[in-house]
C-alpha cells in the first residue's frame, strides 16, 4: 500500500517546481501565436539538393524577405514563416530561390491566413474556450451532485483540470522560446482535448472516493481517499500508459503537420495521470483537514 | 450459457463481418469505395475567399449576391475539372466568406487566379487628338477612353462588357502562327454594340480589358458582328480565361483570405506515416492488454478490434472526412475505449480477490463500472462539439475532422463496453474455458 495521500506535500511541491517556472516564462514571454492567430504565411520547401540553412537566409536577404523563421523540416526541406504574402509574391519568392540557389523547388505545403480571418479565428477560439469551460464546470458540479459537499469536490476538480492545463500551456510557451514552438488552432484543440481526458482521469478517481465514502471504509477521510487512489493506480496508469504508446508512436511516425496537437496530447495525459493519482485526492484532504481545523 | 447472450454473441458477429466488408478496401458502398481522405491526406488547396459587399449593387440582396458568386465559382471549378470540389459559403460576424476545396490540384497558382478573380470583360476605345493620333501620357504609354459605349436594340446607351457573351467561349490556335486566343460570340444585343464599335474604329486599335487591365489591343480590320478572337495569351491564360468567360464574372470582388495547400507528395508520405504509426501503437497496446490482464486483456482487444472496425465503417459510411487530426481523435477514441475495458478488467480483479464466483464477479464489474464510464465520457462530448463549432467557423477541416471522429469514436467505444466486452467475457465465463482468478490477471 503505497501513501499517496500522506506524501501529498511533496507531490505539491513537484507540480510547483514544474508549473512555477513555466507560469513564470509565460508570463514573461507569453505563447508564440501561428499563422492561425497572428496572420502570415508558413511554406514548407523540398529543395532537389542539399541547401544549406545560411545559405538559404542569405537568399531570402536578398529577395527581401529579412524576417524570416527558417527550420529545417526534413531531408532537403526548410519550413519557413513570413509576413503575409499573396499568390503573386509566393510565386516570385519560389522563382527567385530557384534561380538563386540553382535549385528546383518543390511546395510541401503553403499556409496563408490574413489578418480578418486571423482576427476571428482568435475571437472564435476565445468564445469556444470559454464555453467549453462553462459547460465543463457545469458538468463537474452535476456529477458530483451526490457527493458529499458537491461544491467541494467540484471545485477540486476544477483545480487539478487547471493543473494539467498549465502544465501544457507552460511547456509550449518554453519550447516556444527554445525552438519557435507556434501555437495553432490544433494546439488549442490539443488543449481542449486534454480537458476532456484530464476529467475523465479525475471522475474516475473521485468516483472511487464517493464510493469509499459510502461504503464507509475508514472513519479517516485520509485513508478513504488513499484508498480510492489505489484502487485507480491500475486503472490510470494502464489506460495512461495505452493511451501514451499510440500517442508516440504517432508522434514519431505522424509527421510535422499535427506535431502540436500530438505533443499537447501527450503532455496533457501525462499530467492527467499524474494529477488523478497524486494531486486531485490530495485536494480533498487538505481542504477537509482546514475545513475541520477552522471548526 | 444464457440464451440472451447467445443471441447477443451472434448479433456482434454478424455487425462485425458486415462491419468488416464495408470496411474492406474496394467494397463499393453505395458508389463509394474508398474512405474520404482530406485535403492534408490527399493533397490539394483549402482557400477561403471573402466577398467584398461593401462593393455589391445596393438593389441587389445579400443573399442573391453570395449566391450568384457560388454559382459562378462552381462553373469554373467544373469547368476545370476537379474531381470532388467543396464550394460553401460562410456567413459571420467578420463577413461573407466562400470556401473551396479543391482536392488533387496540380497548379495552384493557376486554379487561384481562376477562381478569385472578378473577370469583367470590357472594351476601350483609342483616345485620339483632333488630327486622329494617339494620345500618350507621361510614361509613353497611349491613352484609353473609358468603356466603350454604343445604343442598344432598345435605344439604351450600353457598355459593351463580358455580359453580352453567349458562354461558349474557347481556346483555338491560330493556324499561322500556332498562338493560342480565345474565340468567342456575341448574343444579339452584344452582336448590335460590337457592330457600332468596331465600324467606327475600323483601323484603329481596340483596348481588350480584363478587370481594367489590358490584355490585348488589336486593330480593328472589318466590322464585326458576330464574334472576336482575343490574342496576346499563352495557353494557361487562354484557358483560364475562356473559362472564366464562360462562368460569368462576378458581380462583387473576392478576396483571398486563407489558403491552405498541401502538396500530393506530403499528403502520400503523412497517410503512409499515420498508417505506420496506428499500427505499431495497436500492437503495442495488444501486447500490453493480453499481458497485464490474460483473459480479460484478450476479450479487450477483441472487443477493441469489433469496436475498431465498426467505427471505421461508420467513417466509411457517413462519409466522414478522414484528416491527420482525425486519426488523432480516432486514436484518442480508442485510449477511451481501452479505459472503458480497463475500468471492468479492474473490478472483476476486485470482485475476484473478493471472493465473488466468476459469474457474480462479471456482472459485478458491469454495475460498478457504468457510472464511471458513463460521466468520464460526457466532457469529451461537450469539448467536441464546442471544437465542432470552433472548426467550422472559417472551414477549419483539421479542427472538424479531431472533433468528428472523436465524438463518434467515443460514442462507439460507450457502446462497445457495454455491450460486446460483456457478451464476450460472458461467454468465456459460461464456457468455463477459463476459471482460475490468475487467468483475469490476479496475483495472490
Amino acid at each position: 500500500m503505497i501513501d499517496f495521500v500522506g506524501k501529498r506535500n511533496l507531490f505539491f511541491i513537484i507540480s510547483a517546481v514544474l508549473i512555477v517556472p513555466g507560469l513564470l516564462f509565460l508570463a514573461v514571454f507569453g505563447l508564440k501565436p501561428g499563422v492561425d492567430f497572428s496572420s502570415g504565411t508558413a511554406i514548407t520547401l523540398q529543395f532537389d539538393k542539399e541547401i544549406e540553412i545560411g545559405q538559404l537566409r542569405q537568399e531570402l536577404d536578398e529577395l527581401g524577405y529579412d524576417k524570416v523563421v527558417i527550420q529545417p523540416a526534413g531531408k532537403n526541406e526548410y519550413f519557413l514563416r513570413l509576413q503575409e504574402l499573396s499568390t503573386e509574391e509566393n510565386k516570385k519568392l519560389r522563382d527567385g530561390l530557384e534561380v538563386g540557389l540553382g535549385a528546383v523547388v518543390t511546395v510541401r505545403n503553403i499556409y496563408t491566413v490574413s489578418p480578418v480571418v486571423a482576427k476571428g479565428t482568435v475571437r472564435n477560439t476565445l468564445i469556444a474556450i470559454a464555453v467549453a469551460s462553462i459547460a465543463i464546470l457545469l458538468y463537474i458540479s452535476w456529477a458530483f451532485r451526490k457527493m458529499p459537499n458537491p461544491f467541494r469536490w467540484g471545485t477540486c476538480a476544477v483545480i487539478a483540470l487547471v493543473h494539467d492545463l498549465l502544465v501544457v500551456i507552460a511547456v509550449f510557451s518554453i519550447l516556444g522560446q527554445l525552438a519557435n514552438v507556434e501555437v495553432d488552432s490544433l494546439f488549442v484543440t490539443g488543449v481542449l482535448a486534454v480537458v476532456g481526458v484530464s476529467v475523465n482521469n479525475i471522475v474516475v478517481v473521485f468516483d472511487r472516493i464517493r464510493e469509499n465514502t459510502k461504503r464507509g471504509v475508514s472513519k479517516d477521510f485520509a485513508v478513504t481517499v488513499n484508498c480510492g487512489i489505489m484502487e485507480s493506480v491500475g486503472r490510470s496508469l494502464n489506460t495512461g500508459l495505452a493511451t501514451l504508446f499510440v500517442i508516440v508512436a504517432l508522434y514519431l511516425f505522424g509527421g510535422i503537420t499535427i506535431q502540436n496537437l500530438v505533443l499537447a496530447l501527450f503532455l496533457g495525459i501525462a499530467t492527467g495521470i499524474y494529477c488523478s493519482l497524486c494531486i486531485a485526492g490530495q485536494l480533498l484532504v487538505v481542504w477537509d483537514r482546514g475545513f475541520r481545523k477552522a471548526k | 450459457m444464457r440464451k440472451g447472450n447467445v443471441y447477443l454473441l451472434f448479433f456482434i458477429l454478424a455487425l462485425f463481418c458486415v462491419t468488416l466488408w464495408v470496411v474492406w478496401p474496394g467494397t463499393d458502398i453505395f458508389g463509394r469505395k474508398d474512405f474520404t481522405l482530406g485535403l492534408d491526406l490527399r493533397g490539394g488547396s483549402h482557400l477561403v475567399y471573402k466577398i467584398d459587399m461593401a462593393k455589391k449593387d445596393p438593389s441587389q440582396s445579400d443573399v442573391d449576391v453570395i449566391e450568384g458568386v457560388k454559382q459562378k465559382i462552381e462553373r469554373r471549378v467544373n469547368a476545370y475539372g476537379v474531381t470532388e470540389p467543396v464550394i460553401q459559403t460562410i456567413r459571420s460576424e467578420d463577413g461573407d466568406f466562400i470556401l473551396v476545396q479543391l482536392p488533387g490540384v496540380k497548379d495552384i497558382d493557376e486554379a487561384i487566379n481562376l477562381i478569385g478573380k472578378t473577370a469583367e470583360l470590357d472594351f476601350r476605345e483609342m483616345e485620339l487628338d483632333q488630327s486622329g493620333r494617339m494620345v500618350f501620357d507621361e510614361q509613353g504609354m497611349p491613352k484609353w477612353q473609358a468603356l466603350a459605349i454604343a445604343t442598344g436594340s432598345d435605344d439604351k446607351e450600353k457598355e459593351l462588357t463580358g455580359k453580352y457573351l453567349k458562354p461558349n467561349a474557347k481556346v483555338v490556335l491560330e493556324p499561322q502562327t500556332n498562338r493560342p486566343e480565345v474565340a468567342f460570340e456575341w448574343n444579339d444585343e452584344g452582336a448590335v454594340l460590337f457592330e457600332q464599335i468596331t465600324k467606327r474604329n475600323l483601323q484603329k486599335p481596340l483596348g481588350i480589358y480584363l478587370d481594367g487591365v489590358p490584355i490585348s489591343w488589336p486593330t480593328v480590320q472589318a466590322v464585326i458582328k458576330e464574334k472576336g478572337v482575343i490574342t496576346g495569351l499563352d495557353l494557361q491564360e487562354a484557358r483560364t480565361l475562356a473559362i472564366q468567360l464562360n462562368s460569368g464574372s462576378l458581380d462583387v470582388p473576392l478576396e483571398l483570405v486563407q489558403n491552405m495547400t498541401v502538396g500530393a507528395t506530403l499528403g502520400e508520405d503523412s497517410l503512409r506515416k499515420s498508417l505506420i504509426a496506428g499500427i505499431i501503437g495497436s500492437v503495442l497496446v495488444v501486447v500490453f492488454m493480453i499481458a497485464y490482464y490474460r483473459v480479460s486483456g484478450l476479450v479487450a482487444c477483441l472487443a477493441l478490434i469489433v469496436y475498431g472496425v465498426l467505427t471505421l465503417a461508420i467513417f466509411k459510411l457517413i462519409p466522414v472526412v478522414l484528416t491527420l487530426p482525425g486519426i488523432a481523435g480516432f486514436i484518442v477514441s480508442v485510449g477511451m475505449g481501452v479505459d472503458g475495458n480497463v475500468l471492468v478488467a479492474e473490478r472483476l480483479k476486485e470482485e475476484l480477490r473478493a471472493k465473488r464466483t466468476l459469474q457474480a464477479a462479471v456482472e459485478g464489474s458491469f454495475r460498478q463500472s457504468w457510472t464511471a464510464i458513463w460521466d468520464s465520457n460526457i466532457t469529451v462530448f461537450i469539448v467536441c462539439v464546442v471544437l465542432y463549432w470552433l472548426g467550422s467557423r472559417f472551414g477549419n477541416f483539421m479542427v472538424m475532422g479531431f472533433a468528428t471522429t472523436l465524438f463518434i469514436g467515443t460514442a462507439l467505444s460507450m457502446f462497445t463496453q457495454v455491450i460486446v466486452t460483456r457478451t464476450f467475457l460472458r461467454t468465456v465465463v459460461g464456457s468455463h474455458l477459463a476459471t482460475r482468478p490468475s487467468a483475469y490477471g490476479v496475483t495472490k
